[in-house]
């Protein structure tokens, strides 16, 4: 997956660390981005026949199939539920955030 | 003054005009103007040079002044040295942009025609324009004439530049007066300026290889250290324009003083504060008034932001009155020169009194007799006689 990873930002420590002008390095991300998800998918591996519908409409590109079994970014996944929703198999379950996996 | 000429060609050229040879010495990569009266000649003699290929850069007809100091902006993101010019409306349209250069640490050099703001309507000159935009972090210099419009374009780009400032500065020309009138101006060769002044090389751009985030927010647990950064930026500016003046003189034959210039202040009892053209005039009128014996004195102060404190501190005990002309108002208060004056009075031991003279709003003359005239109340001050401290000038009743 191409999408940046979480760095932890240095912040400066005297002024003459502070940047000139409020600007920073782009393209890094700090903190997740998807903490205000309500609901996660949760794929479970035993029912899922890897037709890849899920890759193909997941509207963040969050899914990776490069490694065998899919895996789901969730520090991107911004809890849509269209993969569950279209999955054949409904191997795909969305969870509300903070409540166990069943 | 020590004001000689080393090189280069005397032409006969309007303030504008001398602004704009200097915008073409400097080099910019990007200048991005919108035409204002009495700004407009700026805008043409520079249109006049990229047409005539006497002058290589992007040349950009925005649809607003906001727009031309976005555009400037954004030339200045990515390590151009950008440039634009404007006046009175289109400053005040500009305002918001203003703030956002100057916080975000971008060198950009304005010229600025000193025009009268409406309501009511009128395109002559007075300072109310520069004057009002005192806290958007800009430096601010003022000139006297044509020469020193175009010398302080060049030593702009010098001090805005600077690792130590980093600041953009606007250089102001009273409307008409300056930018409209004929002079001799020394144009330095293209040479001279290069060496006085190097290519910019950013300390602040992004390019392809290293992305940043610009303009981005800054909480409240970070906002206010980039405000003490502006701040200590300002302060450093006061040596740095005393070095780049300086350094200029010694390249080119022509010093001004720095943030002030003193003329016949060494035993003066009384001494006048002018920013701009009228300067030109006071000098005159000392002039004839020592000629007749009479200790008077004259500062033109050059640089209103960062303001030379210490100097008017210094000043106090050397005089026993002390005018200041201002071609701005505050209403409700004084004229905002005066004000700041006698706040770096306050903290000197001894102050003298001050009389603020309030004069040539929208484009009204200050006459030598009004100058004069000045000068007469300041003596009857200092002879115990009473005097108004604030004086509105050529006022018709």
């Amino acid at each position: 997956m191409a999408k940046p990873k979480i760095v932890k930002f240095q912040f400066p420590e005297c002024l003459e660390e502070m940047p000139l002008g409020p600007s920073a390095v782009a393209g890094i991300l700090t903190e997740p981005n998807s903490g205000w998800r309500v609901q996660r998918p949760v794929l479970d591996h035993s029912k899922c026949s890897k037709c890849l519908l899920c890759w193909v409409l997941c509207p963040e590109g969050v899914i990776d199939k490069s490694k065998g079994e899919l895996e789901i970014d969730m520090n991107y996944c911004k809890g849509c539920g269209l993969c569950a929703h279209e999955c054949p198999k409904e191997a795909i379950q969305m969870v509300r955030e903070g409540q166990d996996e069943q | 003054m020590n004001n000689k000429s080393k090189s280069g060609h005397l032409d006969f050229l309007n303030g504008d005009e001398a602004v704009a040879y200097a915008a073409r010495l400097c080099r910019p990569h990007v200048i991005a103007v919108y035409p204002i009266t009495p700004q407009t000649i700026v805008v043409e003699k520079i249109s006049e040079f990229v047409a005539n290929n006497e002058m290589t850069c992007e040349y950009i007809h925005v649809e607003s002044e906001h727009s031309a100091m976005c555009a400037a902006m954004g030339a200045s993101l990515v390590g151009a040295r950008a440039f634009t010019a404007t006046s009175s409306q289109g400053l005040a349209y500009m305002h918001e942009m203003l703030h956002y250069v100057s916080g975000s640490r971008f060198p950009i050099v304005m010229m600025n025609a000193n025009r009268t703001l409406a309501a009511p309507w009128n395109i002559f000159g007075d300072q109310r324009d520069s004057l009002s935009q005192r806290d958007t972090g800009w430096i601010q210099a003022y000139v006297e004439n044509g020469q020193e419009a175009l010398d302080m374009i060049i030593q702009a780009y010098a001090l805005a530049e600077d690792d130590r400032v980093y600041t953009p500065v606007m250089v102001n020309l009273d409307g008409f007066v300056n930018t409209h009138t004929f002079e001799l101006v020394d144009i330095p060769t293209q040479e001279e300026v290069d060496a006085f002044l190097p290519p910019f090389k950013s300390k602040n751009a992004v390019d392809f290889h290293h992305p940043r985030s610009f303009c981005m927010t800054a909480s409240t647990e970070w906002n206010m250290e980039f405000r003490y950064q502006q701040q200590e930026a300002m302060d450093r500016a006061r040596g740095v324009i005393a070095e780049v003046d300086k350094r200029f003189g010694d390249h080119f034959g022509r010093y001004y003083g720095g943030m002030v210039e003193e003329i016949q202040c060494e035993d003066a009892e009384v001494v006048l504060v002018g920013m701009g053209s009228v300067v030109g005039t006071s000098r005159i009128v000392v002039d004839r008034l020592r000629e007749k014996g009479l200790k008077v004195g004259l500062v033109k102060l050059r640089f209103y932001r960062p303001f030379p404190r210490e100097y008017f501190k210094g000043l106090s005990g050397r005089v026993k009155a002390m005018g200041v002309i201002d071609r701005d108002i505050s209403f409700g208060y004084e004229g905002a020169v005066a004000s700041d004056i006698k706040s770096a009075l306050a903290s000197a031991g001894v102050v003298p009194k001050v009389i603020n003279f309030i004069a040539g709003i929208a484009g009204r003359d200050i006459t030598k007799e009004h100058i004069e005239g000045m000068y007469d109340r300041l003596f009857n001050f200092t002879q115990g006689k009473d005097e108004k401290e604030l004086q509105f000038i050529g006022l018709r009743w």
